[in-house]
């Protein structure tokens, strides 16, 4: 392990690689304090820039910092004026903006900074522990295991992305592999369903899609409901000079930034769950643990509710790399967006990543202490000035987003009818919205979708036939994993309302 | 009939649709070789529009009651009250803009484009809005032409390349 860390030292202290995660981290603030403009959306952009840096070690530090340095802008912009720009910080928003109201600005950011910096710091240690180990194991699997895994991320994607509302989820999986199956396959010569549309012989652009399902709904969003942007006004001028913890604060939050440093690692490495999920467990959970004074705290400006949720998001976003450098499977949309990326760069996630392209595995852990140093570097001294580019005002804000999604499409695809498809689709995927369907499973069966019909049509190859679900106990045992975890949700909601039904009759 | 059933009926309509695709006439070109081998290329889409139905069925019949009630981002039913026209005017100069970029060349496209959006959305400096527009057309045309080097025709096509 030591020797993979010198490799990764040496790689990520490059010149060139420092500059990049500096840029990454910097480019990510700025633009994750945008409302509208996720981690997702910023990488998908910047993804036509990482492929056209060639060096797929470089790039993926590069969107590594964006990674971070999104997820850190979008906390500075809930708690200065309540905008989360990301999902992932709507927890943070719950007690940093009561604390910024009562003239704590300064001490909120602080916390903030601390918290997101010892996650990604802890997140990152303990990837570097559990990753190889990971790896190893996964050099077990086959196509068949691939296979089944897929099903299972799948499956736990579906399972997590909505309480209550597991059969939509699965039906916009089902919608992205579908998609994916437009176009001419790796394994087989033939245009399969393009409906004699030249343009989509080679499929579905995947930057489009990734552009048409986020950034695209979020921005009509915003023009149809102008009070979602209306805290970006600037407001009134908070003290945010005072950022000093007192001693006994920083024992206060000490143990809730471990415990869910932890929990939120933990959280990431599940395919499906991601950095939303965890930081609103972190919350409840440490809701839910503290003392009974605390807890009436909570919401009212509670530092310990500052801390847990920027914790938690920060090591879930390290935690999310796990799966996606040892296996190959992305555990949230972004990291969906990264794999997407990755393949683009010609690196293959995988157990064969550690093995054929150390400095990659390895300049990547290295560059999140790096990007997790610099962000706190960055961020303390610039918050007053970073919070005046929300003030933009949103007609200007909205053209330039619309734009900037136009670009990256055409970018990617180099094609003026890919344009159509993105406003096509991203209509479609507005309605989606409106009805409440997640979105993110239709990404990741998309980006799956492939992976998922080469490993499936080679152990029917290798088996000539369905025979290998039998033939082989762990593919059997992660299928039926699979099942369980879509029938799971639902069976409790059934019994939960059952139950509740059941006392109403009593009463 | 709500509009996430709506969305699950459309979804099942594209999955037989899709389906009868993948049963009944992905095959026909295929070359008799290839029907020897176990998997055919309409094998995996035919596990997919089985199991797509049966998800629209399962939405669309409403075995799955949704959970609490939480407020929607955006209430649809009431989509007239929103910003509506704004929205549509924007999604039509975006394929303005799509139908416009090759023809009209980047730079006049691009800084019509950002003009005119934030003239629909109430701006209305127009001095200031040119000047944005002007700089930031130029400036994202020199970072994906020179920095980026992706070629992006800067003129209308009469104007040379």
């Amino acid at each position: 392990m030591l020797e993979g860390l010198m490799i990764g030292l040496s790689t990520a202290f490059s010149f060139q690689n420092l500059l990049m995660v500096i840029g990454g981290c910097l480019i990510g603030t700025f633009i994750g304090m945008l409302p509208g403009l996720g981690p997702m959306s910023i990488i998908a952009i910047m993804i036509p820039i990482a492929v056209t840096i060639g060096d797929p070690s470089a790039a993926l530090i590069l969107l590594a910092g964006v990674y971070y340095g999104a997820i850190f802008g979008g906390s500075t912009s809930s708690i200065l004026i309540n905008a989360p720009g990301v999902a992932s910080t709507v927890a943070t928003s719950f007690d940093g903006y009561p604390l910024a109201r009562q003239g704590k600005a300064g001490k909120a950011l602080t916390v903030a900074a601390i918290s997101s910096f010892c996650g990604g710091t802890i997140g990152a240690i303990l990837l570097m522990i559990f990753a190889p180990m990971l790896a190893s194991v996964a050099l077990l699997f086959h196509s068949a295991e691939y296979f089944a895994l897929m099903v299972v991320g799948l499956s736990a994607i579906a399972a997590f992305a909505g309480t209550g509302q597991v059969g939509k989820a699965v039906m916009m999986t089902v919608l992205g592999l579908i998609m994916a199956t437009v176009g001419e396959g790796a394994l087989f010569n033939l245009p399969r369903f393009t409906m004699g549309i030249m343009d989509l012989q080679s499929g579905f652009g995947f930057i489009t899609l990734a552009m048409a399902m986020f950034a695209l709904p979020e921005a009509i969003f915003l023009v149809l409901d102008p009070a979602r942007s209306k805290a970006a006004d600037g407001g009134e001028q908070s003290d945010i000079k005072d950022m000093r913890i007192t001693g006994a604060e920083a024992r206060q939050i000490a143990p809730v930034i471990g415990r869910q440093s932890i929990q939120g690692f933990l959280i990431g490495v599940l395919p499906g769950a991601g950095a939303t999920i965890a930081s609103f467990l972190g919350y409840a959970v440490e809701r839910n643990i503290a003392s009974k004074a605390d807890q009436a705290e909570f919401g009212k400006g509670s530092l310990k509710g500052l801390a847990a949720p920027e914790a938690a998001n920060n090591a879930a976003c390290t935690g999310s790399f796990v799966p996606l450098l040892t296996l190959g499977i992305p555990g949230s949309g972004t990291t969906a967006i990264l794999l997407g990326a990755l393949i683009a760069l010609n690196v293959s996630p995988g157990p064969r990543l550690m093995i054929d392209n150390p400095q990659i595995f390895w300049s990547v852990i290295v560059s999140m202490y790096l990007g997790n140093l610099i962000l706190l570097i960055l961020n303390l001294p610039l918050i007053p000035y970073i919070a005046k580019i929300l003030a933009v005002p949103r007609t200007f804000l909205i053209p330039f987003i619309l734009f900037f999604t136009l670009m990256g499409a055409y970018i990617g695809q180099n094609n003026a009818t890919e344009l159509l498809i993105l406003v096509g689709l991203g209509v479609c995927a507005t309605i989606l919205r409106f009805a409440d369907y997640p979105l993110a499973p239709l990404l990741i069966g998309f980006i799956l979708g492939r992976m998922l019909e080469d490993n499936f049509s080679r152990s029917m190859q290798l088996y000539d036939g369905v025979g290998f679900i039998t033939a082989r106990p762990m593919t059997m045992g992660l299928l039926l994993l699979a099942v369980f975890l879509v029938i799971l949700p639902s069976y409790r909601a059934r019994r939960a309302r059952l139950r509740a039904a059941g006392v109403a009759d009593g009463d | 009939m709500a509009l996430d059933r709506w969305i699950a009926l459309v979804f099942l309509i594209i999955c037989l649709a899709y389906g009868y695709a993948a049963f009944f006439t992905l095959d026909a070109t295929l070359p008799p070789f290839m029907k020897r081998n176990p998997v055919w290329p309409s094998t995996f889409p035919k596990v997919l529009a089985v199991l797509g139905i049966l998800t629209s069925l399962y939405v669309l019949l409403g075995f799955e009651k949704s959970g609490e009630e939480k407020a929607p981002d955006i209430d649809y039913r009431r989509l007239w009250d929103y910003n509506l026209g704004q929205a549509v005017l924007l999604l039509s100069l975006m394929v303005l803009y799509a139908l416009m970029l090759r023809p009209a060349g980047f730079l006049i496209s691009t800084s019509v484009f950002l003009i005119a959006g934030s003239l629909v959305l109430g701006e209305r400096r127009i001095i200031l809005t040119v000047i944005v527009a002007l700089i930031a057309t130029g400036f994202v045309w020199y970072l994906v032409e020179g920095v980026l080097g992706i070629f992006l025709r800067p003129l209308p096509y009469f104007m040379g390349t």
